[in-house]
């Protein structure tokens, strides 16, 4: 019962994604073409959030509601970021969503894109495979 | 009701990147969760086809908060397709619009074009390229990137994290290929 809170929360994201329309293949073109600031500006404002959110966390040493402290894990580099992303980079375009969105596309009713949800997962499924074999 | 009706105009960027900003935050506050969605493909390998890859071997079920956020992801596109739509053609810039016109969409009436994401699609080249060679580009890339959207370009970048900064101008380098050079030949092929 404890992960109910998460499946809330969960439906909020999938509302707001919805709403702003980020989960639209025609928003992604728009980016990607430069013809419109929409998406720009929802990633912008979405990272200045959050930052200023961590920011509070951390000076104020908010506590999680089970009152732990809270702590985020930091990224570490590897040449997957560029090569990887280079390759999730040129998916985005064409499917016109990244796992989010594949999540709340089908939840709409574009049942079709639940192939492109079994695709991502088998791609997944790929890296996982061919880990060991690849440069990071 | 007049609520509702303003609720179901489409959000402006601002209102809808606070909104997603604020995901950081509620996360980390319901419970140390760090915001990041394409994990959610690994737990469910991990958990559906583990076949003795070491990269599957953990314990999914750890993190089975994942998988009820991104059920909540599904539901939630649901309620707001069904109820929080307005049924307004959506707003194309149209510099796109023409250009998407040479590809043979037309079609403004849904988020997602019907010329392409149409069940009757499936089992055409269009179908195996949007659906299924995309699919595969999207979950390969994010896993090897290490995040997606929400994990690299949202929760990295909050946390002022180079490396996703890095991620994320390699996602946008991609798609500015993609639509640019890539898409606009494979509709000259498909079509």
């Amino acid at each position: 019962m404890k992960n109910i809170k998460y499946l809330v929360a969960g439906i909020f994201f999938g509302i707001v994604l919805v709403k702003a329309e980020v989960i639209s293949w025609f928003r992604i073109q728009e980016m990607f073409q430069l013809t419109s600031f929409h998406m720009y500006g929802v990633i912008g404002t979405a990272v200045i959030t959050g930052i200023i959110s961590l920011q509070l966390i951390k000076r104020f040493k908010i506590k999680t509601i089970q009152g732990e402290p809270i702590y985020v894990a930091p990224k570490t580099f590897n040449k997957g970021q560029v090569f990887g992303g280079l390759i999730f980079g040129t998916g985005w375009a064409i499917t016109g969503a990244c796992p989010g969105p594949l999540f709340a596309q089908v939840g709409m009713g574009f049942t079709v894109v639940g192939i492109t949800l079994l695709s991502a997962i088998a791609g997944t499924w790929i890296y996982g495979a061919l880990k060991s074999k690849l440069p990071h | 009701m007049q609520i509702l009706k303003f609720i179901q105009q489409p959000w402006h960027w601002s209102v809808s990147g606070l909104l997603i900003g604020l995901t950081v935050p509620v996360l980390l506050i319901l419970g140390n969760k760090a915001f990041g969605i394409s994990s959610s493909l690994r737990h469910i390998c991990a958990a559906c086809f583990p076949a003795d890859i070491s990269f599957f071997k953990y314990d999914w079920r750890k993190e089975s908060w994942n998988l009820f956020f991104v059920a909540g992801i599904a539901l939630g596109g649901f309620i707001a397709g069904n109820y929080l739509q307005n049924g307004n053609d959506i707003q194309v810039a149209a510099a796109t619009q023409a250009r998407l016109a040479g590809y043979g969409v037309h079609d403004y009436s849904a988020l997602l074009p019907p010329e392409i994401f149409s069940w009757s699609n499936l089992f055409t080249w269009k179908g195996l390229v949007f659906f299924v060679l995309g699919g595969l580009l999207v979950g390969f890339g994010t896993r090897y990137a290490g995040g997606c959207t929400s994990g690299h370009s949202i929760m990295g970048l909050s946390n002022l994290q180079w490396p996703s900064l890095v991620a994320t101008c390699c996602f946008m380098a991609g798609g500015f290929f993609s639509a640019n050079l890539l898409i606009p030949y494979l509709f000259k092929w498909l079509n």
